[in-house]
């Protein structure tokens, strides 16, 4: 890790550094010992003209290799000793002593890090380093922040270097300045925008750029809230796709079949495993399609979880039908030795799923709102198996007979439909959109023999609330709760939202005991 | 019976058999009596001598492990009989009994963690993991832990009265079958995630442990762990009594009924609600006790005993042993239990595979349980 960002900050300096001066011996020593106050002065001298030394020792110092002795500084990387100045191996004398540093002094050496990092070459480095700039700026880092303002060629950069470079100013002692950079700041819309404005507020006295500040802040809090709404609603429509996802399958095993089946979880986890076991194969075998896996993934998934399903539903849940009950508790059984299958086989500890390249990152929508990529994809994948589900029962000669058969079994039979295949058909079916789920689960999170029981509860208060045997019900149901959640986090946290979305399903579920779309009917048992 | 007019001719007065109520049988049969007479003198008698007589050399000796082990199960076992009330006798599966086994069981963990007194690692009045919070003061839930009477109340009127609140608007909606089963389970999963916070009050992750006495006598010597022992022994007699009493009156009558066909006892003239929400209060208030004598045996109580995979084991130990017996859940309780502590020392990747198949097996081959199998043996011996 260490390795690689050497060369990459190396690599920066010798692509954005044209002339610099070297660091010296005496700027070493005093940055790397001596009084707080001073090794910060000489840290921020040090930067104004900093060369590819300076960028290695700084770094040396946040990475705790440096040693002092008497007035002689040296880095120590496995096991050899250099002098940083020149390079130059040197013997490490026996008093040598750990530089030490505080907490101010590493967070010094962070934006001073930073602040080289500007160079990089890498467009991710850069944004990284001009948020981490933003929440600490002081006048020292101004030239450089200028500096790279000049070279810096992508436009979203530059917009939010600019800020930074207005940070600085903020702090200037000349308020025509500072009333331009307060101006300059309602553009932002960064959260450390806020924090960078707050804090000039506080102790700004020039009216005029008090006024300016004011009306820059209530622009970016404005733009902020927006972020943050949106950000919430995006959340909360991407688990609302999953809880989909996941609901769909029960919604046809349970809303169409009434199989309540509690191996639903363990099904995705059929599903999540194969997907790792298909990256495996790919990696072996295959390594140029690599980013491509998942596409095979996908249907290997849907079989595993179905081919698991059938044998399920022909070797147990079929002597269960009409005894609900029973059937929960035989299929918590199968739940408890399907999870323990998955120790035996794959190991008690999580295995992570890659993303292909092509579902890392993200697009950038506003300053504090991003969606990622892989959220995006599931939130489309969720929608293809919805319609590929509604068209299958809507449209199909097997969703036809699945609907026969639920509505009226002894009739369907005198139909002439197999009613036994049916069952199991369906059943499968129910089983690999699991599959799909866990095939999905493995892209955002990791992959364990738990996978299942955490969206399990979750997936049966989508269906209870959505109603028995609708997929329009399980859909709002979704998407309503994914929703719900969000909100509820961002304003309670994520533990006391869960319970207060429990709550509120147990409380409407007294209202409306057959959920959102009750099927009507008039019986005694309604 | 036409006579040759056509008019019809008044019935004959045929005399009616009287209407037959079943017989009213006994609390229990005379087997039954004897039967339960050993079973107190093995708890109350045998066993106390047996630990605390009897040299430790000797084989005959009944070692503390076994008295810990044996104490633990026999708490089960009482849950397991409330489970069989509300599930085998009434068809309602609850998947939430753990909450209110956790309820009754953190009520006794306050009032013990307030017997610590002084000699916490903080020496602080608070329990230890307040002061670790900085809190300064007990919160308002805490105002009752410190009398013992007060805690032997709430360990029945705490889990009974969530219980109440619960089944009432439950019961009353006609949420039944599967959605209770499922709105339960959503029930101790919430309150679960509740105790795991840190401000709720109740020691987050860690619960309550280090417990040091009961009603100022220290907790860890033989004689109050055997006292205890006997004590879940007598309690779980008790209320085997309790709900035979129960099932053999006309009130377990009805609720029999209301498992058969809810619909048609309405059609009679029944209300169905208060039936369920009383046995639903009572089988809600055993789990309570038995929550309350499981944590000064087993020193620690914390959030995880709500979680909805224990609450579900409830079921499968009632019904290995056999719905609808009383005896039945006792059985499977001691059955299942004794098998865990066994696989999981023996074989531990092996023990959930064999509760796995034991779910699976016992609804598909064993739908009376072990109690049914002996029936049936008997029956067939005949």
């Amino acid at each position: 890790m260490t390795g690689r960002l050497f060369q990459r900050l190396c690599l920066a300096l010798l692509v954005g550094w044209g002339a610099a001066h070297a660091l010296t011996a005496d700027e070493a020593r005093t940055i790397a010992s001596g009084d707080t106050d001073a090794r910060i002065a000489a840290i921020n001298q040090s930067l104004a003209q900093a060369d590819e030394r300076t960028a290695l020792f700084l770094q040396a110092l946040a990475d705790d290799v440096v040693k002092v002795s008497g007035d002689k500084v040296f880095v120590v990387r496995a096991d050899k000793a250099t002098d940083p100045v020149s390079g130059e191996e040197r013997t490490l004398p026996a008093d040598a002593e750990d530089a030490m540093l505080n907490n101010r002094m590493r967070g010094e050496l962070d934006t001073a890090l930073a602040a080289i990092k500007l160079f990089a070459a890498d467009d991710k480095d850069r944004a990284a380093a001009i948020t981490t700039l933003l929440s600490a700026t002081d006048e020292g880092k101004l030239p450089l922040v200028q500096k790279a303002l000049a070279a810096e060629k992508n436009e979203a950069l530059r917009e939010q270097l600019e800020m930074v470079q207005a940070a600085i100013l903020l702090g200037s002692p000349d308020a025509a300045k500072r009333l331009e950079a307060a101006r300059m700041m309602a553009d932002g819309s960064n959260r450390n925008t806020k924090t960078v404005l707050l804090e000039r507020l506080r102790v700004e006295e020039d009216p005029q750029v008090k006024a300016a500040l004011q009306a820059s802040l209530a622009k970016v809090e404005d733009r902020l809230a927006w972020g943050n709404r949106l950000g919430a609603m995006f959340s909360g429509v991407s688990l609302g796709s999953i809880l989909l996802l996941v609901a769909l399958g029960l919604a046809i095993t349970y809303g169409l079949m009434g199989v309540i089946n509690m191996a639903h979880g363990e099904l995705m986890m059929v599903g999540a495993y194969a997907t790792y076991v298909v990256q495996g194969l790919f990696q072996k075998y295959l390594p140029g399609g690599f980013g491509w896996y998942l596409v095979a993934a996908v249907p290997v998934a849907f079989l595993a979880a179905a081919l698991v399903g059938a044998a399920l539903e022909r070797g147990v849940i079929r002597f269960l039908y009409g005894r609900p009950l029973e059937t929960l508790l035989a299929t918590w059984g199968i739940s408890l030795m399907l999870m323990q299958l998955a120790r035996t086989l794959f190991g008690a500890q999580n295995v992570t799923v890659e993303n292909p390249f092509w579902m890392s990152g993200g697009v950038q929508v506003m300053g504090n709102l991003s969606l990622p990529y892989n959220r995006l994809v599931i939130i489309g994948f969720a929608l293809a198996v919805l319609l590929g589900v509604a068209w299958l029962i809507a449209r199909t000669r097997l969703g036809l007979f699945v609907r026969g058969v639920t509505q009226n079994r002894p009739i369907a039979a005198c139909m002439g439909v197999n009613t036994a295949r049916v069952d199991t058909y369906a059943f499968a079916l129910g089983s690999g959109i699991a599959g799909l789920a866990g095939c999905a689960l493995s892209q955002i999170g990791n992959v364990g023999p738990d996978l299942g029981q955490s969206y399990i509860v979750d997936a049966f208060l989508v269906v209870v609330l959505g109603g028995v045997g609708q997929l329009a019900g399980t859909v709002y149901a979704a998407l309503g709760l994914g929703l719900l959640n969000k909100f509820l986090e961002g304003w309670a946290g994520a533990v006391l939202a869960k319970i207060a979305v429990l709550v509120f399903i147990i409380v409407f579920i007294q209202k409306r005991p057959q959920g959102i779309f009750a099927m009507k009917g008039r019986s005694a048992e309604a | 019976m036409k006579t040759d007019d056509g008019i019809r001719a008044p019935a004959p007065a045929v005399p009616r058999p009287p209407i037959s109520l079943p017989q009213r049988s006994a609390l229990l049969t005379r087997a039954g009596w004897s039967a339960f007479v050993i079973a107190a003198l093995l708890v109350g008698v045998l066993a106390p001598l047996l630990n605390l007589v009897v040299p430790q050399d000797s084989a005959l000796h009944l070692s503390d492990y076994a008295v810990a082990l044996l104490g633990k199960i026999m708490c089960y076992a009482i849950l397991a009989l409330a489970m069989d009330l509300i599930w085998g006798y009434t068809g309602i599966l609850s998947l939430g009994h753990g909450l209110f086994f956790a309820l009754g069981g953190y009520v006794m963990g306050m009032y013990l963690m307030r017997q610590i007194g002084r000699e916490g690692n903080y020496k602080s009045e608070l329990p230890d993991f307040m002061v670790f919070l900085d809190w300064k003061e007990l919160p308002w839930h805490w105002a009752l832990s410190d009398s013992f009477v007060a805690t032997l109340l709430l360990v029945v009127l705490v889990p009974g009265l969530v219980a109440f609140v619960f089944g009432y608007f439950a019961f009353r909606s006609r949420i039944k079958g599967v959605y209770f089963s499922i709105i339960t389970q959503a029930m101790t999963f919430a309150a679960m995630l509740l105790f795991f916070r840190n401000e709720t009050g109740f020691g987050g992750n860690n619960g309550f442990t280090d417990f040091k006495r009961i009603v100022g006598i220290a907790i860890a010597t033989p004689m109050m762990r055997m006292f205890l022992f006997v004590l879940t022994g007598g309690c779980l007699l008790g209320f085997f009594l309790l709900a035979r009493a129960l099932v053999r009156a006309k009130f377990g009558r009805v609720l029999q009924a209301i498992r058969d066909g809810e619909s048609r006892i309405m059609f009679c003239g029944y209300s169905p609600v208060g039936y369920k929400l009383a046995i639903w209060t009572i089988s809600a208030m055993m789990c309570g006790v038995a929550g309350a004598l499981y944590v000064p045996q087993v020193g620690i109580i914390n959030p995880s005993e709500m979680s909805p995979a224990n609450s579900i084991e409830i079921a499968i130990w009632a019904a290995v042993g056999g719905r609808a017996s009383l005896v039945g859940p006792i059985v499977g309780a001691f059955v299942v239990n004794g098998a865990k502590s066994w696989l999981t020392v023996a074989y531990p990747e092996f023990w959930l595979y064999f509760l796995g198949a034991l779910f699976i097996a016992v609804t598909l081959f064993l739908p009376n349980g072990i109690v049914g199998l002996a029936r049936g043996w008997k029956r067939g011996g005949k």
